[in-house]
């Protein structure tokens, strides 16, 4: 079960303030959806490798033996065109026109 | 010109026939838009300049008799998740309400390339993250074929655009039945192509291993036609794979004599419509008409497809949404005092219900101490489910299952209870996991004149056999009258 004290360390690790109001329902839902996500547990996976890309289950015909399932990943180290300085800029919601500016950092 | 009518090859032709020109088919379809969209909501944002732009190139190239690129002066709508230079890209979350893209996406740039018309941007649930796109950050779409019901998501925008002839095809994209659902409940043709098919460079990230880029059509072959322009090996994308692409279009109209077609039998028994089993059933029996066998099938795993999907879909959102912080693009919360207040207000402000829900839950299972029981397990049940489909797909060609347990439902019936909301995917889940393509055709419809849809699948770069399979049942199922 999830506690009110697990939700809040969750949203500080999300980056979330949260309303108490959305506390409340972040714990209903949670604890509702957990719950059904425990189902999960009826099945034995011990011996089930876990699959984290579907080029897993397809690489073993079309892929490089060498670089397993990601073979496709591989490519030559060189440098490419990226977006110049004041296209990067344009969308920041504050800038000097070359970094971008954010609150202190540091609190004394 | 009806431009309701319209299809890929018809606009095409029209404008290569000089019947009219792809400027005079942008400002038809902006007058329609103009005077029927407020009533739907699929469109967020209008990109007249660059249409204008587009659609004078094509006519400039029809003027000097040169050849046409196969989709020239299509209309089209791209859901508002891919990014367009130049015009605003929001993901349907207020966090982007102002975000100008400044590069594009590679299947909208294909796209164009290929002479599509791109007439603007659509709505959808936040962040892709819905079935009914009530999540939108901005208004809810309304299903063209019935007002008080929802478009389905989280591709509602796409899906009911070319429901309602305010685009000839559309893109979408599929993350756990954001095409395929909408495409039901509209009634209207949408495919998922496999992963890595095609690029997702470009797509704002909901949950990398599962998104899905692919197109909703009035029918299969505009489907295939709109799948030709964005399929195949991108380097931006090294998720891509460096697979031959068939011609697409050879697929419409080849007979399905011989093939095998897998039905899984739970599909029908548990938690379905009447009117949906006996639909997709008919559909079917349409196949079998045509020459296909009828085989049956199980996918025992599948009970476990939405709760496995839940687990790995929020992890990868939580990662994938750490981005929306108010530094680089987006809101930021002005009254921050310090670094990490202004993060947290930003992304209050900024995220809606859902869509922190499922951070909230993809932060919680990849957590110290939960990492193995929550996040480790869905991708080792994953496994199981990508596995029922390499056993199936040893005896059969195509799956065909019904796509959504029930036609469209009504706006407000699943928002109190986000776990009701998340069954709506119950059959399209299963093949985002396994990254196998799949199409949704309409079949049929309810006793209230809705929309049905059924599901054929196919496996992993096999979109040619899913296409010709669709087609067949699309044109025996056309000839019937409902």
């Amino acid at each position: 079960m999830v506690s009110e004290k697990d939700v809040s360390y969750v949203a500080e690790l999300a980056h979330l303030e949260l309303t108490d109001e959305e506390r409340v329902g972040m714990l209903k839902d949670l604890n509702s959806i957990l719950g059904y996500i425990d189902r999960l547990n009826q099945l034995d996976t011990s011996n089930v490798e876990p699959m984290a890309q579907v080029a897993s289950r397809y690489g073993e015909r079309k892929s490089k033996d060498e670089a397993g399932g990601f073979a496709f990943a591989m490519r030559p180290d060189e440098p490419r065109p990226c977006l110049p300085r004041e296209e990067a800029l344009r969308n920041a919601p504050v800038s000097d026109g070359v970094f971008f500016k954010v609150p202190k950092v540091i609190e004394r | 010109m009806n431009i309701d009518l319209l299809t890929v090859d018809s606009a095409r032709a029209a404008v290569l026939e000089k019947e009219t020109t792809a400027t005079a088919l942008v400002d038809a379809f902006y007058k329609k838009i103009e005077a029927e969209d407020g009533a739907i909501g699929a469109y967020l944002t209008l990109s007249k300049e660059r249409a204008y732009r587009q659609a004078a190139r094509i006519d400039a190239l029809a003027d000097k008799g040169d050849e046409l690129p196969p989709l020239a002066g299509v209309p089209i709508a791209i859901k508002d998740v891919f990014t367009t230079q130049d015009v605003r890209t929001t993901a349907g979350s207020k966090i982007l309400a102002d975000f100008v893209a400044p590069y594009d996406a590679t299947v909208v740039s294909r796209l164009e390339d290929a002479g599509a018309i791109i007439l603007g941007k659509t709505n959808c649930d936040e962040f892709a993250m819905g079935s009914s796109n009530e999540n939108s950050g901005f208004h809810p779409v309304r299903n063209p074929r019935d007002r008080s019901r929802v478009p389905g998501g989280s591709s509602g925008g796409s899906a009911a655009a070319v429901a309602a002839g305010t685009a000839v095809a559309s893109l979408g994209s599929d993350t756990g039945g954001s095409i395929r659902q909408p495409a039901a409940f509209c009634g209207v043709v949408g495919l998922m192509p496999t992963y890595g098919r095609v690029s997702r460079y470009g797509l704002i990230a909901f949950a990398s291993s599962l998104d899905h880029p692919g197109p909703f059509g009035k029918t299969v072959k505009d489907a295939a036609l709109m799948l030709q322009a964005i399929a195949g090996r991108d380097p931006l994308d090294s998720t891509t794979a460096d697979v031959p692409v068939p011609n697409y279009r050879e697929q419409i109209g080849q007979p399905v004599t011989g093939m095998k077609v897998g039905v899984p039998l739970e599909y029908f028994e548990e938690g379905i419509d009447l009117e949906v089993s006996t639909a997709v059933q008919f559909g079917i029996q349409e196949l079998k008409n045509a020459g296909a066998e009828i085989v049956p099938i199980s996918l025992p795993h599948t009970p476990y497809a939405i709760p496995t999907y839940y687990v790995i879909a929020t992890a990868e959102a939580s990662s994938n949404l750490a981005r929306y912080d108010g530094v680089r693009y987006g809101l930021r919360a002005r009254e921050g005092k310090t670094l990490s207040e202004m993060y947290r207000r930003t992304r209050d402000a900024g995220f809606g219900a859902e869509v922190k829900r499922r951070i909230m839950l993809g932060t919680y299972v990849l957590s110290a101490g939960y990492y193995d029981a929550y996040y480790l397990k869905a991708q080792r049940v994953r496994s199981l489910l990508a596995r029922d489909f390499d056993e199936a797909f040893a005896k059969v060609d195509v799956i065909v299952t019904p796509t959504t347990p029930t036609p469209a439902f009504k706006l407000g019936e699943k928002t109190e209870d986000p776990l009701a909301m998340y069954l709506a995917d119950i059959f399209t889940v299963t093949a985002d996991l396994a990254g196998i393509p799949g199409i949704s055709i309409p079949c049929g419809k309810s006793k209230d004149g809705l929309p049905i849809g059924m599901q054929i699948l196919g496996r992993h770069f096999d979109e040619a056999t899913v296409l010709r399979v669709a087609h067949v049942a699309e044109h025996a199922l056309a000839a019937k009258v409902y």
